[in-house]
């Protein structure tokens, strides 16, 4: 018998909030070509890249995610006009806040993404899943509660 | 007879203090209403006073002020047992407030920086301060200074919720009447306006429906135009992302609304939402344009969690070497 438990390798939890008109459809896309990568991605579907509030980003992370994944059309293409320039200015605000909250830059990523586009699907779900295997689990400091003081003192 | 009450104060700088001293004359009219059996900013009662009261014996206890030491927590738990209800009183209690930034830092950076590398010390021997020291024949002991700021309701139940930095005048007088006649809301209830400020600020006639920013500026650099709603005006006004309640009084004075009411209702974190606010507004569509726009906020966390940080989703810094 081996005399050590092999600790199983870290597998990085990303939470993806895919637009149904580009970034979702190209999911499908890769899903119906069967292009693999990745599982370690959970996508949430949504209308809209401009529909991602900055309260979803920071509930992902509280809740487990180690990365946070923004997929939306292509700038000039979104299907609401303007939802992916919203995303846009929403995400370059929130990178300096979490950069100062001591969360690396990695763990946030906007990928324009048309529906044609599968592959960069896969090549982007790829790449943040080793970059955040590399980079190991997000260790946010538990938020105390009357019950469990014990755990913030330390 | 008249219902007991307490003040009482955690990490916090006085203010709220002050916020009832200045009910000015109204003050008379709490003194009539209750009796205040403990106050150490004002009056003279001991902890022993209040050990000495029954359970939950108190009306209400008014707490201001963050938790982070040991000492802070004991109060805090004493107050809560002789109770029937507990007022987080001020934005340090009700989210963190001010002090509520040091989540920024680990208790060590703090430590060291106050004790060994703020530039107006004299302290060759780099004595820091110890839990425990022994002196001669004597034993000291401090409280525990805990590594993170907590809201109150981190560390005691919370029945209602009274923000401000400081509290409105008029909000703590209707908050004591309230509790005098007994007609509080239900509990958990913050105790002012469940709207956003600009709804009761001046300047919402001024507001362009979508009011567009090309640079943000800080309130030093621009005189503003009093007349015009701070936004359009570049000034970053939390205004649309905070409670109503205090009239709006710092954007009478041209000064951008920082916050200190915290959120409305239906909102799970301040600052997320109202740096989402804030971005929706910048006047461009072009990625290093707006990544530029951001670079022109010096420090974000300062600006969307000045009275929230440890009642945010985040709740602290991440710090590297975290233990959990």
């Amino acid at each position: 018998m081996p005399d050590t438990v092999a600790t199983p390798a870290f597998e990085p939890r990303i939470v993806a909030f895919f637009c149904t008109w580009c970034t979702y459809t190209a999911a499908d896309l890769a899903g119906i070509s069967r292009m693999q990568y990745a599982p370690n991605v959970r996508i949430v579907r949504l209308m809209c890249s401009g529909r991602v509030d900055p309260q979803f980003v920071l509930a992902a992370f509280r809740h487990g995610a180690d990365g946070v994944l923004i997929g939306g059309c292509h700038p000039g293409d979104c299907h609401y006009d303007q939802g992916n320039y919203n995303a846009s200015r929403r995400f370059e605000l929130l990178k300096p806040l979490l950069r100062d909250m001591g969360i690396e830059e990695q763990r946030l990523r906007l990928e324009w993404i048309s529906a044609s586009e599968g592959d960069r699907v896969q090549r982007v779900c790829n790449e943040m899943s080793e970059q955040l295997r590399r980079l190991g689990p997000l260790r946010l400091s538990p938020v105390p509660s009357p019950p469990v003081l014990a755990e913030v003192r330390s | 007879m008249k219902p007991k009450v307490a003040f009482y104060w955690c990490a916090s700088c006085g203010g709220c203090e002050e916020a009832v001293v200045d009910l000015a004359e109204d003050v008379l009219a709490v003194v009539e209403a209750v009796d205040i059996v403990f106050w150490p900013v004002a009056l003279d009662f001991k902890r022993e006073d209040v050990d000495a009261l029954a359970d939950g014996e108190l009306a209400a206890s008014f707490i201001n002020g963050a938790v982070r030491t040991s000492e802070q927590q004991e109060m805090a738990e004493l107050l809560r047992r002789k109770s029937a209800a507990v007022v987080a009183f001020g934005s340090c209690a009700c989210f963190g407030g001010i002090p509520g930034l040091a989540n920024l830092y680990s208790r060590e950076e703090i430590l060291e920086r106050v004790y060994l590398e703020a530039p107006s010390l004299a302290n060759d021997e780099r004595t820091m301060p110890a839990q425990d020291t022994d002196v001669q024949d004597c034993h000291l002991s401090l409280p525990e200074f805990w590594g993170s700021v907590c809201t109150l309701d981190q560390v005691i139940d919370v029945d209602y919720y009274l923000p401000g930095c400081a509290p409105p005048a008029d909000l703590i007088k209707a908050a004591v009447m309230a509790l005098v006649e007994g007609a509080l809301p239900e509990k958990g209830a913050v105790l002012a306006p469940d709207v956003a400020l600009c709804s009761e600020c001046r300047h919402v006639a001024s507001k362009p429906e979508q009011p567009l920013i090309s640079a943000f500026r800080r309130p030093h650099e621009v005189i503003a135009d009093s007349d015009l709603c701070l936004l359009a005006q570049g000034l970053i006004c939390l205004g649309p992302a905070t409670r109503a309640g205090c009239g709006a009084a710092c954007v009478s004075a041209n000064m951008p609304c920082t916050g200190c009411m915290g959120p409305m209702s239906r909102v799970l974190d301040h600052g997320a939402k109202a740096l989402s606010a804030v971005a929706s507004l910048i006047d461009s569509t072009d990625e290093g344009d707006i990544a530029a726009r951001a670079g022109e906020i010096p420090d974000p966390v300062g600006t969307f969690y000045r009275y929230g940080l440890p009642a945010s989703l985040l709740h602290r810094r991440v710090l590297p070497d975290h233990p959990n």
